[in-house]
């Protein structure tokens, strides 16, 4: 088995400040990487280079065999609506906020080329009740409903399209407590049934050992610690990995 | 200039081409872009037709006719059947067209993804791409909201496989006289500075779902003054009690019918 992504190398900067140091990273599919560390680690950086959004100066990033940053923008946005899906950290920014909860979900569908509404439909109900969402508002829109269930939401629109690799951006970031447990439960149901390959960005190192089999940890641009995610938590080696562990608030 | 704008726009079909727009003895929004494409092809033989909403003695047909019939000394006429030029504000005339007529639509906003992308740049991304989901999505809304397609007029159409396109504000029920028409369709839009066309015979659909197929609406009446039932009618209000007649919008194939 080969990887599913794969980066080396990884050089970019903005500026003076080193965005990306020598980043090396890999994902095989099924598997679920976290990345974790503090705002402006570099990151979210990695991740839009990673999904072809930003280029890199140096190094490059294969998918499936191919340069990422070497396809035809045709071919990216294809990739981006089958194989792909992109969760970010606000929903709103994945949602069409003026349009219907079953018309964001169908966008997908209906960018990768399905024509009938019927099918539409029924995929949109379907992955409603795959994300705990109740189908019977399939015509609200997004702003009718929660920060939780816009979340949701949003990662059934992602989904829809059965993609091999999804890229989440801190998807739990902003919402309370219980909400994001609830989400990091589904998360892991979702991932484990459809054998997705993800990263997931995320500064709380809690869930990264809920959800995640590897860990990255970055700070300043490079990656200092990598390894399984038990390891990586109970074992940590870097200093900056000590205090990230070590700082996480029990109740 | 013009001509070679509507070349590039034949030989590319459904495709805008952007030209210099020249001064206009009328404003923007009054038929400048028909009347620039109509300037560029007519020729001396040429017998010309204008109509504005179906009918032929409305203001602004009877000054275009007017005005080209001074300005490039050619015949003009309000018979479908006699014309080689049909310049026209959102309709087709009902009679079907021939091979050699060119009609000369007026247009006042040739993109069909405006209001669904504000960005003309990311639209113009959106064509190369071929990227109508955009399109496809807010025909989804209406439906899931309306039950049916939203928009009576200006339907967006796809030209041959390839380009999504504005056929203009004609009535959806124009839509299927463009597809495998055998007269050559021109846009012009003036104040947007695009031309683009469909050429004879070639395949034009208008944007639908496999199971919710394209449906153009038809009048409850036959007309009130030939008793046409298969053409585009105007309901009117008739009298101070709120009665109503449909009549053709076509006025010259309403007279071929009463005749």
């Amino acid at each position: 088995m080969s990887a599913l992504l794969e980066a080396d190398a990884l050089h970019l900067r903005f500026g003076a400040v080193r965005a990306l140091d020598d980043v090396a990273v890999s994902i095989w599919p099924g598997e679920v990487v976290a990345i974790v560390g503090e705002s402006g680690s570099g990151k979210s950086t990695l991740l839009r280079v990673l999904s072809g959004q930003v280029a890199p100066d140096a190094g490059g990033v294969r998918y499936a065999g191919a340069e990422v940053h070497a396809l035809g923008e045709a071919q990216r946005r294809r990739l981006m609506c089958t194989d792909w899906g992109y969760v970010h950290q606000n929903a709103r920014d994945g949602l069409r906020m003026g349009v219907s909860a079953g018309g964001n979900i169908g966008e997908r569908l209906m960018a990768a080329g399905t024509r009938h509404y019927g099918a539409i439909r029924d995929a949109a109900a379907e992955w409603m009740v795959k994300v705990e969402l109740d189908p019977a508002r399939m015509d609200d829109r997004p702003g009718m409903f929660s920060g939780g269930m816009q979340q949701r939401l949003q990662i059934a629109r992602c989904l829809v399209t059965q993609p091999k690799l999804v890229f989440m951006d801190e998807p739990t970031g902003g919402l309370d407590v219980s909400v994001q447990a609830r989400l990091l439960d589904l998360l892991r149901r979702l991932v484990g049934e459809l054998g997705l390959a993800a990263f997931f960005l995320t500064h709380d190192i809690a869930a990264a050992r809920l959800l995640a089999h590897r860990i990255l940890v970055m700070r300043h641009g490079r990656v200092v610690e990598e390894g399984l995610a038990d390891r990586v938590l109970d074992d940590p080696r870097h200093p900056y990995t000590q205090l990230l562990v070590s700082s996480v608030l029990a109740a | 200039m013009i001509r070679r704008a509507i070349l590039k726009a034949l030989a590319i079909p459904g495709h805008q081409i952007p030209f210099g727009a020249r001064e206009m003895p009328l404003p923007y929004g009054w038929g400048t872009g028909g009347i620039a494409v109509t300037a560029a092809i007519l020729g001396p033989r040429d017998v010309l037709k204008v109509i504005d909403q179906g009918a032929d003695d409305t203001t602004n047909a009877v000054s275009i006719r007017r005005f080209f019939a001074r300005v490039a000394g050619i015949a003009t006429t309000t018979r479908t059947a006699e014309a080689s030029v049909i310049q026209t504000r959102h309709r087709i005339p009902e009679r079907p067209l021939q091979e050699g007529q060119v009609m000369v639509f007026q247009v006042p906003m040739p993109e069909p993804l405006f209001r669904l992308e504000p960005r003309l740049a990311e639209t113009r991304r959106l064509h190369a791409l071929g990227d109508y989901a955009l399109a496809q999505l807010r025909l989804y809304e209406d439906i899931a909201q309306q039950g049916e397609a939203g928009s009576a007029y200006n339907h967006p159409v796809m030209v041959a496989g390839r380009y999504l396109m504005s056929p203009s504000p004609i009535p959806g029920f124009d839509n299927p006289k463009l597809h495998m028409s055998p007269a050559i369709m021109l846009f012009g839009a003036g104040r947007e500075k695009k031309i683009y066309a469909v050429p004879p015979w070639t395949e034009v659909r208008s944007l639908d779902f496999d199971d919710h197929p394209f449906a153009p609406v038809h009048a409850a009446q036959g007309c009130a003054f030939c008793g046409s039932t298969a053409s585009y009618k105007d309901e009117i209000v008739a009298d101070d009690a709120g009665g109503r007649v449909f009549v053709c919008s076509d006025t010259d194939a309403c007279r071929e019918g009463q005749e």
